[in-house]
């Protein structure tokens, strides 16, 4: 049986720990004690999508971990501090990034010499509590080899990510994929954070929604290639019914630090790399982090 | 000389106290407050702070109340003008009435309904404390120029009394480059504020932030030019000089109180007004276009 540890137990940590531990031997590793002991006594429980709960191994100390595949599932914020502590570890594993944004992969690979796949997600949940996870979104995670591994690997961790009840898909090459979805996140995230809307129809209507219309062509016109069109992705999400609350939006609401530096950020100094005019990202992005400095 | 304030809020009750220092102007004020009004006529109106006076006047929520008058300054929001104009017209039957609100398309609305109209800009600042009570932060000069065949001499005998009462007056033939200098100022930093939270200093002290102020000013000032206005000053150093402590470093943006409130912004007479003579005049306002979209976006949010 495969075993899959996985690093860092927010949502997507969770959402993936609790499917992954019906076909695989599952652990976690968390920072805090208690959220250690709490699922080591409770397991991981998981509504809305599915309704289930597992039992996983759950640790603060990697040295107790052993794994064929890490999922590093926290959050862009504490990526350095996680990627840190996985040093000198796992030294039989593939390790696999997931966070939102770009260059996630090179932060991990400055800390070991694992191979790497990357993966971008589109699932999405909530969290209430350490032991219990709701699943909302139910769609797809993409896989794609990185470093000193193949489309064939990729294709093993999608096919065990479907078997555990996911959706998932391999790619040759992920960068179209996460270019459109960092697209997508930038614009609709930062959009969401500004404003406090919801993504919500008001997204793919005038007025606001030639403002996300323009902002995706932006991004499209830095982008070396897009999988999906952000724009239909857009349109599609605000059509579910549900009004998705971006993570973006939550952590403004809370006065949290955003992800804006790893997702708006990253768009923003790879366009100007290339030497593509973003004119209206760059607005986007001096706006959220203008509205992080208001928290002081 | 009778003057009627229309709209009695922070900036309105700036004219009205220091007007009503005069022996030979009588003043009214037209307000949709009561609490306001009954406090006004009790205790008188109140200024503190940047300057401290207190103005005895006469305030009223009912404009059939309202004489006769030579002079009215339409102070309101943007968005109330029309309705606030409507009730009073009737006292300005002979009078001339002049705007000194934020935004564009003011005299158009006011020329609806008054047969004289006076254009006008003004940069004291302040807020409402209390019923009766208004917080003055900012001094600062008023511009006011004819509108449609308004003679120069009437918007004189205004700009006089205003001056001589403590808010210091201009009259100038073509009042539109203080004006749209205004607007600029205000469609390039208080939307910035609203969304972000920060107070002008504070949007000014970032980079990045201070670029898309920028941004925003170059699309103002080709809009302008495109219809021959010529700015009195340039905007961008009336925003630096905003910026300095002394100043208006902790001023936050009426917008930043609107959103914090939760009342209808003026984004569509700033901004929209902006972007809306572009489109007339062939200059593309990306950023304008934008920011007005992100506030819009946010009175739609309190709708949820």
């Amino acid at each position: 049986m495969t075993r899959v540890c996985v690093a860092g137990a927010g949502t997507i940590g969770s959402l993936f720990a609790a499917h992954l531990a019906r076909v695989a031997e599952v652990s976690v590793l968390v920072r805090r004690a208690e959220h250690a002991r709490a699922l080591n006594e409770h397991g991981l429980r998981v509504s809305g999508r599915a309704d289930f709960t597992v039992r996983l191994r759950a640790s603060t100390d990697p040295g107790e971990l052993d794994a064929d595949l890490v999922i590093v599932a926290c959050k862009g914020n504490d990526l350095e501090a996680v990627a840190e502590r996985l040093t000198g570890q796992f030294r039989e594993a593939t390790v696999m990034t997931t966070q939102n944004g770009l260059g996630a992969e090179e932060i991990v690979a400055s800390r070991g010499d694992w191979p790497l796949l990357s993966s971008v997600t589109f699932m999405s949940g909530t969290k209430h509590g350490d032991t219990h996870v709701e699943y909302i979104l139910d769609t797809a995670t993409w896989v794609g080899p990185y470093r000193a591994t193949t489309v064939d690997d990729a294709r093993t961790v999608a096919g065990l990510l479907v078997e555990a009840g996911l959706k998932a898909e391999a790619f040759d090459d992920l960068r179209p994929a996460q270019w459109s979805k960092l697209i997508f996140n930038a614009t609709v995230n930062g959009v969401a954070a500004l404003t406090g809307l919801p993504h919500d129809p008001h997204f793919a209507e005038p007025p606001l929604g030639d403002l996300v219309h323009a902002l995706i062509d932006e991004g499209k016109s830095a982008a070396p290639a897009c999988a999906d069109d952000p724009w239909e992705m857009n349109v599609l999400a605000t059509q579910r019914g549900h009004a998705h609350r971006p993570s973006m939006l939550e952590d403004v609401e809370a006065g949290r630090p955003t992800e804006v530096e790893l997702i708006n950020g990253s768009l923003v100094r790879e366009a100007r790399q290339r030497g593509v005019p973003v004119p209206l990202q760059e607005a986007l992005y001096a706006l959220v982090k203008g509205k992080e400095a208001s928290y002081s | 000389m009778r003057i009627c304030i229309v709209g009695c809020g922070a900036v309105g009750s700036l004219f009205a106290a220091n007007l009503a220092q005069l022996e030979d102007v009588e003043v009214w004020a037209y307000d949709a407050s009561q609490p306001h009004v009954d406090a006004i006529n009790v205790n008188g109106l109140r200024l503190s702070g940047a300057g401290d006076v207190v103005g005895r006047l006469r305030a009223t929520t009912d404009s059939a109340e309202l004489p006769a008058c030579d002079f009215g300054i339409v102070a309101t929001k943007t968005m109330h003008t029309d309705a606030a104009i409507a009730a009073t017209a009737h006292a300005f039957e002979n009078g001339y009435v002049a705007t000194v609100q934020n935004g564009l398309g003011n005299e158009e609305t006011l020329a609806r309904h008054v047969s004289h109209v006076i254009r006008g800009t003004t940069f004291p600042a302040g807020k409402l404390l209390e019923p009766g009570h208004v917080q003055w932060d900012v001094k600062g000069d008023t511009t006011l120029g004819p509108f449609g065949d308004t003679p120069l001499d009437v918007v004189r005998e205004l700009a006089d009394a205003c001056t001589r009462g403590g808010m210091p007056t201009q009259a100038v033939e073509d009042a539109r480059g203080p004006q749209w200098r205004k607007v600029i100022f205000n469609a390039s930093t208080n939307p910035i504020g609203a969304l972000t939270g920060l107070t002008h200093g504070r949007v000014c002290e970032r980079p990045d932030l201070r670029r898309l102020v920028s941004g925003l000013v170059d699309e103002g000032k080709a809009v302008a030019t495109a219809q021959g206005i010529v700015l009195d000053a340039d905007p961008e150093e009336l925003i630096d000089h905003a910026a300095k402590p002394e100043v208006a470093y902790d001023h936050k943006a009426s917008m930043l109180q609107d959103v914090e409130a939760r009342r209808r912004t003026e984004i569509d007479y700033l901004n929209g007004g902006i972007v809306r003579f572009g489109r007339e005049h062939g200059v593309p306002t990306p950023l304008n276009e934008a920011i007005w979209a992100l506030v819009k976006g946010v009175e739609a949010s309190w709708q949820q």
